[in-house]
Order: C-alpha cells, then sequence, then structure tokens
C-alpha cells in the first residue's frame, strides 16, 4: 500500500482556516524563517480518510481478533471508557491552570479524579499512597527504582544492588540500571518461581530492593512470598511488585499485604485502558507510607473542608518525573472502569481470568507441554520444544495462527523457557472464542507433524508475509526520502 | 575449519600476528550465534587498547554483543568494508571478515591465548 | 459491570473440562493467611450510572475559559477528521505490533510519522515517540553524553523550566555537570556559553521559540558547540515549525519536542507526545522504538520495528532506556493531524498565530502601565510587564471569563509582575479586544 506522500499531489489541500480576521501582521525576520515549507502531505481530507481507514483495516485488534499475549492483558476496551475522556470538562482542561491564582478552585473535578483513584487503588493493593504520574509501567519501575534508592540515601544506607528473577520482564533491569543500580538475578525452581535458598545466598546488606511481579511471568504463584519478604527486610532492603500481572489476584491478595513496599500497576492492562498500538499507558506507583515523603511532586490532597488541592512543598520528594499529574485522559478511563466494576466487580474479573487460562490449559496441555506441571493463574506458559525438534519453532506456530484469524502469545518470553509461547485469555473472552483458539492451536501441532512446510511460509493471508528483518536493519530506512507523490 | 595460525579468546575473538602487527576479528561460531549481523561497531585507528577492553560490539536482529580486544596495542587499520556488507562477516569470519589491525605493544599476551586446539575443546565443552 | 462474557453454565463447563469444583480450587496455591477480604469499594454500577457520574465531574471543572495560557501547552484547533480516525478500533486496541504480518496498519502509520517528524525538524531519523516534550530532552541529553563520552551540560535557562526540573531530577544519581545559562527573557546569551563551553561538554541545550516565546536564529550557538566537540540539543515547538528555521537548517545534531499541539487535546496534562529527530549517524544511539521499511519474500515493501537490539527488552540493563509502552497512539493523531493539515494548511496555522498575536501584542500594548518587551521576535508567545503582581491579576482575569497567561514569577524570581500570554489561531479579534479590555479593567478599576 502506498504511503500518503505517494499519495500527495502538488497543491491539493483539505483543510483551511477561513478568513483571518485580525487586521495585524507579524513582521518575522528572514534570518529566522524556513526557506521551504516541509514537505508534509498534500491531499484532501477524502484522501487522508481513505489511506488512514485502509490503514486500520491491516491491523489485528482486540476489537477483531482474540489476542491472548502473555503480561499484557488484552482484555476489552470499554467504549464508554473513549466518551468518559472526551467530556469537554477534561479533554479541554488546560494543565497549568491550577497554577493561576485559585486556579485549583477551576479544577475540582479533576483533582478528586485524581485523588479518588489513588484510594481505590491503595485499597485493591494494600497501600498508603499513590503517586498517579507515571506516563507508562516502565515510567513506574524507575519512578519506583528511584524512591527506592531515595530512601536509603535518606537512612543513609549505602546500597547498589537489585535482585531480580531471571524469568522477569526486560524493563526490570533496565530500570533498575538506569537508577544506577547493579542488577543480580536469581534462578526459578523447578516450581517456577525464585528459588529461597539461591535468594538467601544472593541477599547481603547492600541489596536494596527485590523486584518480583506476583504471579510471576509463568503465571505461577509463589507460595513462599511473605517468607522473602521477611528475609529482604531483614537486610534492611525493600520489595517491589511489578503489577503487570495484578488481572490474577484482585479480590483475593493485595501486594501490600504480602510485604511489598512498593508497587506499580499497568493501567493500559488491569483496569482497561486501550494499548493504543503501543501507548499511551499509565504506571501508578504506590507505596507504603515510610515511602510517601519521597513520591513524585506534586501531590493532590484533600483539605479538610472536602476541597482538592495540588501539595508543592515536598523536601523530601524526588522531584518531578513527568511534567505534570501523570496521563489524565488514561487515569480517568481507569476510574471509570473501576467505578463500574466496583469491588464485586473486580473479583469477578480475576476469578474468569484465572478461570479462562486454567481452561485452555488444561484443553492444551496434552499438545503442548507446560513449562511447568503445576495450576496456573490468568496466564500460562508453554513450550514449542518437541516440535522444535521437527523443525517447527514457536515463532511458526505464531504465524500459523495469524492465518487463522487469532493473534499469537507472546512468543520467547520468558527467556528461562525453549520455544516459549506465553498465553492470557482475560476474562473477557466467552468459551466459544477460548474453545476456537485451543482447535487452531491443536490442529497447528498436527500440521507440525503432518506438513511442516504450511507454516515455515505462514503467514499467506495478510497484506504481507514474513518481514526481512535483517534487511531493515541493515538499511534503517526509517524516514520516507522519496519527493512523493504525483505529477512530479 | 578452526585456521591453526590463529589464538583465540573466551569471547570468541580470534587474533592472527603477522610479524609485529596482528589482525583480529570473531570466530565462525560467534557469528553463527549472533546470526546475520546488521552493524559493525569498530575502534578507531589511533586508539589504544588494552587486553579486555571493549574495542567495538556486532550487532544482529537478535542481539548485540561487545567485541573485546584480544591483545594490547594501537588500532592501525580497520576493516572498513563492514559498513555497507556487515553480512561479509558471517559469509568469511577468519578472512573477508576481520575487524581491525593492530600494532601489538606486548606480542608475548598472545601465549596466554586458547589455540585451535584448545579453542575447538572449548567450544565442545561449552555445547555440553 | 465486569464486563465477562461466560454464563454461569458455561462456567460450570469449564471447571468440569479442569476437573475441580469450584473457581476457589483454582486459588490453592495461595496461603489462607495470604488472603485480602472483600475489597472495601462501592459495589459495581452500571454505565448509565458512571457517565452520570463522569460528567458531574467534567462540570467542576472551568473549561470555558478564553485561553491565552500556553507555556509549553497550546489551545490548537484540531480538525475533527482526526478524532474520527483515532476512534477506529483497529487502531486503539491493539497491542505493539511485535507481529509485523498482523500489524502493518500501525507500522506503516508510524513510518509516516516519523517521516513527518524528519521533514518538520529538517533532520534525518526520528523515532516511534516518547512519553512527552520532558522525557525527550532527557533522552537527548543522555544520548549526547553517551555519544560523547562526557559529562558536562550547558542548559539554557530559557528552556522550559518544568522540564529542566525534570532534568535534574533523573540525572540526580548521575554527577553531570550542569551549568546553566541564565536567561533574560531575550535570546540565548552568546558571552556567557563561550565562558563554559569547553572540551568536557557533551551539549549545548536550548529551546526555540524559548519558554518567553522568543525566537533565536542559533546557528553561531551551534557552530560554538561543534567546534569543541559537542553535540546541539534544541527542544522546539512544532507548530511554529511551519514557519521558523528547522533544526536540521541551524545545524542542530538532535531534535525533542512536546508534539501536544500536533491534534492532541490539553486533557489535564496528558497523554501527550514526545518526539525526537538526529543525524543519521547518530541513529543506533537514538532511544525508543523506531519502525523501519523492508520487504517481504515476494518483494513486497513492508515495515517493521526494528534497531530493537538496543532496547529494554533485548538489551536489559545495557538498554538506551527502559521505554516499552510509549505513545504510539497520539503519534497517530500527530500524522493526521499533520496529513489533514497538510503542507500548506501548517504554514497557514503557524502565519494565523503569529499574525494573532501580534494583534494581541498591540491592543495589551496600549493598556496604560503596561509594557511588552521587544529586545527579540517573537512567535505567538510573549511576555508583558504588568504594573501589579501577574498572578493576582491572572487570578482576578479568571472571575471575567480568561485565562489570562501563566505567571512567570512562579518559575523565575524577580519577574513576579510578567504575564506569558499565548495566542493561538483559534482566537477570535473579538475574544482579544474583550480580553485587553478586561485586562485594562482590572488593572485600572
Amino acid at each position: 500500500m502506498e504511503l500518503i506522500y505517494e499519495k500527495s499531489v502538488p497543491g491539493r489541500r483539505g483543510f483551511r482556516l477561513g478568513r483571518n480576521d485580525v487586521p495585524s501582521r507579524a513582521e518575522l525576520p528572514e534570518q529566522y524563517l524556513r526557506r521551504e515549507a516541509a514537505e508534509l502531505p498534500e491531499v484532501s481530507e477524502l484522501d487522508a480518510v481513505r489511506h488512514f481507514t485502509a490503514l486500520s483495516q491491516r491491523n489485528f485488534s482486540v476489537d477483531t481478533n482474540f489476542y491472548p499475549l502473555g503480561s499484557c492483558t488484552m482484555k476489552y476496551n470499554p467504549k464508554f471508557l473513549e466518551e468518559v475522556a472526551r467530556l469537554e470538562g477534561f479533554a479541554a482542561l488546560h494543565p497549568l491552570l491550577p497554577q493561576l491564582r485559585h486556579g485549583g478552585m477551576f479544577t475540582q473535578g479533576v483533582l478528586q479524579v485524581l485523588y479518588e483513584t489513588g484510594r481505590m487503588l491503595c485499597e485493591i493493593t494494600g497501600m498508603d499512597e499513590f503517586t498517579m504520574q507515571p506516563l507508562a509501567g516502565a515510567h513506574g519501575e524507575l519512578t519506583g527504582a528511584m524512591l527506592i534508592a531515595a530512601y536509603h540515601r535518606n537512612r543513609g544506607k549505602h546500597k547498589t544492588k537489585v535482585i531480580i528473577p531471571d524469568s522477569a520482564h526486560g524493563t526490570n533491569p533496565a530500570s533498575a540500571g538506569i537508577a544506577g543500580y547493579k542488577v543480580v538475578p536469581v534462578a526459578s525452581n523447578e516450581q517456577g518461581v525464585m528459588d529461597v535458598d539461591a535468594l538467601k545466598e544472593a541477599l547481603d546488606e547492600e541489596v536494596a530492593a527485590v523486584m518480583l511481579t506476583c504471579p510471576n511471568t509463568l503465571g505461577l504463584f509463589n507460595p513462599h512470598i511473605k517468607e522473602i519478604a521477611d528475609l529482604v527486610h531483614e537486610v534492611d532492603g525493600l520489595m517491589y511488585y511489578d503489577g503487570a500481572n495484578l488481572n490474577a489476584i484482585m479480590g483475593r491478595v493485595r501486594p501490600g499485604d504480602l510485604g511489598f513496599d512498593v508497587v506499580h500497576l499497568n493501567l493500559h492492562k488491569t483496569f482497561a485502558t486501550p494499548h493504543g498500538g503501543g501507548g499511551p499507558g499509565a504506571g501508578p506507583v504506590g507505596v507504603k507510607q515510610s515511602l510517601a515523603p519521597f513520591l513524585p511532586t506534586s501531590v493532590v490532597v484533600k483539605r479538610t473542608d472536602g476541597t482538592y488541592s495540588l501539595e508543592y512543598d515536598r523536601p523530601d520528594s524526588i522531584g518531578y518525573i513527568a511534567p505534570l499529574y501523570g496521563n489524565f485522559g488514561v487515569i480517568v478511563k481507569a476510574y471509570a472502569y473501576i467505578l463500574a466494576c466496583g469491588g464485586d466487580g473486580l473479583k469477578e474479573v480475576s476469578d474468569n481470568a484465572v478461570l479462562n487460562a486454567n481452561y485452555v490449559l488444561s484443553r492444551l496441555r496434552q499438545h503442548y507441554p507446560p513449562a511447568y506441571e503445576r495450576r496456573c493463574m490468568h496466564e500460562f506458559v508453554l513450550s514449542g520444544q518437541p516440535l522444535k525438534e521437527r523443525g517447527i519453532s514457536a515463532l511458526d506456530i505464531a504465524k500459523g495462527l495469524i492465518d487463522r484469524g487469532f493473534h499469537p502469545p507472546t512468543v520467547y518470553f520468558p527467556q528461562i523457557v525453549k520455544e516459549a509461547l506465553m498465553i492470557e485469555p482475560t476474562e473477557s473472552e466467552s468459551k466459544e472464542t477460548l474453545d476456537a483458539f485451543v482447535d487452531a492451536m491443536i490442529e497447528l501441532a498436527r500440521l507440525a507433524v503432518a506438513d511442516p512446510d504450511a507454516l515455515h511460509n505462514a503467514p499467506t493471508r495478510t497484506p504481507v508475509g514474513r518481514l526481512d528483518e535483517v534487511r531493515a536493519a541493515r538499511q534503517a530506512d526509517v524516514c520516507y526520502q522519496g519527493s512523493g507523490g504525483k505529477d512530479r | 575449519m578452526i585456521p591453526k595460525d590463529c589464538r583465540y579468546t573466551k569471547d570468541h575473538e580470534w587474533i592472527r600476528p603477522e610479524g609485529d602487527t596482528a589482525v583480529t576479528g570473531i570466530t565462525e561460531h560467534a557469528a553463527e550465534q549472533m546470526g546475520d549481523l546488521t552493524f559493525v561497531e569498530m575502534p578507531q585507528v589511533g586508539n589504544e587498547l588494552k587486553a579486555g577492553d571493549t574495542a567495538g560490539c556486532v550487532e544482529s536482529v537478535k542481539a548485540v554483543s561487545d567485541v573485546y580486544a584480544p591483545a594490547s596495542g594501537e588500532v592501525i587499520e580497520v576493516n572498513g568494508t563492514l559498513a555497507d556488507d556487515p553480512g561479509r562477516l558471517n559469509a568469511d569470519p577468519y578472512g573477508e571478515g576481520w575487524l581491525w589491525k593492530m600494532r601489538l605493544s606486548d606480542p608475548e599476551e598472545l601465549e596466554d591465548l586458547m589455540d585451535a586446539d584448545a579453542y575447538e575443546a572449548y567450544l565442545a565443552a561449552e555445547e555440553g | 459491570m465486569s464486563y465477562v462474557s461466560n454464563t454461569d453454565e458455561q462456567r460450570r463447563e469449564m471447571l468440569a473440562a479442569i476437573g475441580v469444583e469450584s473457581i476457589d480450587d483454582l486459588f490453592a496455591d495461595i496461603p489462607e493467611e495470604l488472603r485480602s477480604g472483600p475489597l472495601n469499594l462501592p459495589p459495581g454500577r452500571s454505565e448509565m450510572h458512571v457517565m452520570r457520574l463522569m460528567h458531574e465531574l467534567s462540570e467542576r471543572n472551568a473549561a470555558h475559559l478564553v485561553s491565552f495560557l500556553g507555556a509549553g501547552f497550546y489551545d490548537h484547533y484540531i480538525p475533527a477528521a482526526v478524532d474520527a480516525l483515532l476512534r477506529r478500533g483497529e487502531f486503539y486496541t491493539p497491542y505493539t505490533p511485535y507481529q509485523p504480518e498482523a500489524s502493518q496498519g500501525t507500522l506503516q502509520a508510524i513510518y509516516e510519522y516519523q517521516t513527518a517528524i524528519c521533514r518538520l525538524t529538517g533532520l534525518d531519523a526520528a523515532n516511534a515517540s516518547l512519553y512527552d516534550g520532558g522525557t525527550a530532552l532527557y533522552e537527548a541529553a543522555m544520548m549526547a553524553l553517551r555519544v560523547t563520552g562526557r559529562n558536562k551540560i550547558l542548559l539554557d535557562s530559557g528552556v522550559n523550566p518544568i522540564y529542566r526540573n525534570m532534568l535534574h531530577c533523573y540525572t540526580s544519581n548521575l554527577h553531570i555537570d550542569f551549568v546553566e545559562v541564565p536567561a533574560v527573557h531575550g535570546q540565548t546569551q552568546r558571552e556567557v556559553v563561550g565562558e563554559y563551553l569547553d572540551e568536557e561538554t557533551a551539549a549545548i541545550v536550548v529551546q526555540n521559540p524559548n519558554f518567553f516565546g522568543a525566537i533565536d536564529d542559533h546557528s553561531d550557538v551551534v557552530e560554538m558547540a561543534h567546534s569543541v566537540g559537542a553535540l546541539a540539543v534544541m527542544s522546539t515547538y512544532p507548530i511554529s515549525l511551519g514557519l521558523l528555521k528547522s533544526p536540521g537548517e541551524i545545524g542542530v545534531d538532535i531534535a525533542t519536542g512536546e508534539g501536544q499541539s500536533l491534534g492532541l487535546p490539553l486533557s489535564f496534562g496528558g497523554p501527550y507526545l514526545g518526539y525526537m529527530a538526529c543525524r543519521k549517524d547518530l541513529i543506533r544511539q537514538m532511544p525508543g522504538r523506531i519502525v523501519g521499511a523492508t520487504q517481504d519474500a515476494a518483494g513486497r515493501r513492508g515495515f517493521v520495528l526494528t534497531l530493537q537490539t538496543r532496547e529494554q527488552h533485548i538489551r536489559r540493563e545495557k538498554a538506551t532506556s527502559n521505554i516499552c509502552t510509549n505513545e504510539s497512539l497520539c503519534a497517530l493523531a500527530a500524522v493526521v493531524y499533520l496529513t489533514v493539515v497538510g503542507k500548506h494548511g501548517l504554514r497557514e496555522v503557524a502565519r494565523t498565530c503569529a499574525d494573532k498575536a501580534e494583534y494581541a501584542r498591540r491592543r495589551i500594548e496600549a493598556i496604560p502601565g503596561v509594557s511588552v518587551k521587544r529586545d527579540a521576535p517573537t512567535f505567538n508567545e510573549f511576555a508583558v510587564e504588568l504594573p501589579a503582581d501577574a498572578a493576582e491579576v491572572a487570578g482576578a482575569m479568571t472571575e471575567k471569563g480568561f485565562a489570562a497567561g501563566f505567571p512567570l514569577g512562579r518559575y523565575y524570581p524577580g519577574m513576579e509582575r510578567y504575564l506569558l500570554v499565548a495566542v493561538t489561531e483559534r482566537r477570535t479579534k473579538e475574544e482579544i479586544g474583550r480580553f485587553s479590555e478586561a485586562m485594562e479593567g482590572v488593572l485600572w478599576n
């Protein structure tokens, strides 16, 4: 399909502002002006609408396909959340209004949303305070790592290391590294969870924190989690919870009750705000009271008269990790989702997420060996290793699923399982959809033996087949160089 | 398969002495592990390297791997052809895919590296 | 309302297939003593009920003030086509395009976005988005430190103070030598730059137009930086690039900015859009995702995420950044906006902003006791010196229905009587007139 630049026609335009009603003209000296207008598209509005509509039709999405990406929680994004974010009182509000004298009184609605979302997340996770500022999960992790560093520095402790499990998501070590810590991986045991003895060996006075997700990336709950928390606290370390897998435990377990001191959540996963093809998200961070003084500036507070305001006088705060208050347009959707679900609904969400995952696992386990022979939670990992021995990789399975109208599960993660296929159905999906997916997976396992070449060439029903990634990295063509359009 | 005239490091670099200069590169094993290379980063001519220093890196779609200096000395030439065609290293890791040439400051360092037989045994042990 | 599809009957069938009695059995791994009780939250509500609550909350905000408030975030007109396209579920409900064959829509759109940013900034390579203009500027500074191997950054105080706060916050553990070049709200002070620029400097960081709205031609500053082997980093305002000389033309190495003006609503602080573009040879040092063009086996053009080995999920602790989810849908909004508005439309928007700002300046200057500095040209924002405290004046103006501007004393000590006023294409002659009259009334009645 052509690029919009290739469809441009010199002189064509759609948008016009209309007559400029002011009599003045700004006289800007030549030396400050660009010689040529930027070569942006020259198309009509109809051209633009057809182009982007056609592009949208080349995507798989939750709205069109089952999307069992493990660790991503691709649940249904309720449409009314889109309406909520677009309400004019939210969408048109300038973020610096509170900076004007009495400006806080003009923004009571949004401040209430930010405050109450924080309180509700505290209740859901068992934490004491939340900051809504982090703009994505990884941003939340970085904020968490910085809070941990501030906490230790404040107590005069020399801490240099962060421990993570070998099954961790890449953002964990990347975030810890950026915060200045050395990352120490600890192995998982045969039950697929962090090995307590291995942890004991790695723990010493220099450990600032242990970063965990629970259930972990394999969808497994570590029954020793409280013991781990106690061990870490004994060396004056902190427990960090990566909230990516919160969808498994809402209404049943709270990280704050397990001994976690810092938590980040992914609103675009657990709380149904859309993924957007790669963002925007929001990664709010919750802490226990001992870390509250270090939270980023500003903080929304509720005054005794019931009004809300922003507090800037926070001498121990780590400062500004985001320009303003967080991705409000995302946060307000999560707020509405939590109101719609209620406490009972959130528990139903987790119950059904875990049920759906176990159902799919029970039907698939004879065809693809699970990484661990255990009950899973909201997601599970299968190994495609036996098929690999016949020349079919996890990637081939993924491509075969695309031809059958399913978005593939996560592949090759976590790195500790060979030919990993990580499946997270979510609570949104019906039994019929799950059965159709299982049937497709079984058919692929059969095809792997009967006709492997069919899978090596998959997908064949998409606009393009497998793409040459080596060529992409070698030529590094990231910006269209053509002079574009028709009639040139 | 593994050239006899080279010495080898534990990180899969090779070095071929030529009098008081030497040519370096990464081994076929390393190249295979990386897959098709997309980019090669090299030290600059004139750089003084110590054995074990990070001298550059090789990049594929799967990974980026640092390349360490097998010996100490001054970089006197780099293989410019790899900029346009990093695949040349995959095709001929011990020949056309050489990385840089250096003037050795201490040729005796090479004695501490593995010879072809020792490297072969090392690879067999790694696989096992 | 929990949006669960299955019925009780279906759940029973599934439990039977798994071989357990109840859902509770599936949670048996969790020790009894770790379980929490029911969540202390109100029970769930219907969509209708929640919408009513949200309407009420939205009405408790003053979204109807006529806005002359900018300071980095602007009230531009967003053509209806932008949101209409963004609301397509195929665009806003997928995940990051890691399976390229199933994501050519997003991937091609982002490639087109990268191309638009390159053409706007006059540079060679752009990434697929960062969180906002502040984190983009921080990432650019980090890039300069990595590329040069040096430890010192010259930071012009005309750079948005919120961004400077973020830069200090993120780097507080890193022992970087920051030298702030004091701002006198006009242009960058060359003598001060010359005094501090040396072989230890990784980069000089400037903003154009700067926070006070002043335009500069930084070509000489860029040359000074390059002469000592330092990089030039510039934070930009994308609408202004419809008229102003591009960073590429000036010789800047890395350009960043806030893309909110490109089709994103103000939305009380986010989601926004950080963009970054750089010279071709710096591309491997650029953080964030990047989309590249390639082919499939049949020779068809397609797009993939590329240069991923620098990113968190592969390089892990040696990654260029930890960024994962970015602002992809916001980047889509930007490319749709730039496409719909187009080459000529963007120029028109920029010209209109500048002309309306000029009209506003004349009307305001005519108010007794008020002066507008003219020591540097401005684009659509300018600092007004008032005979009274700017924050008080702005407070009084809100009662007259105006968000009058940003009181500069908030971030610049000594400037308590200065108000930063922004004018976009949305402001009419009539609004500007009423604004000046209201201000005169506030000052002199």
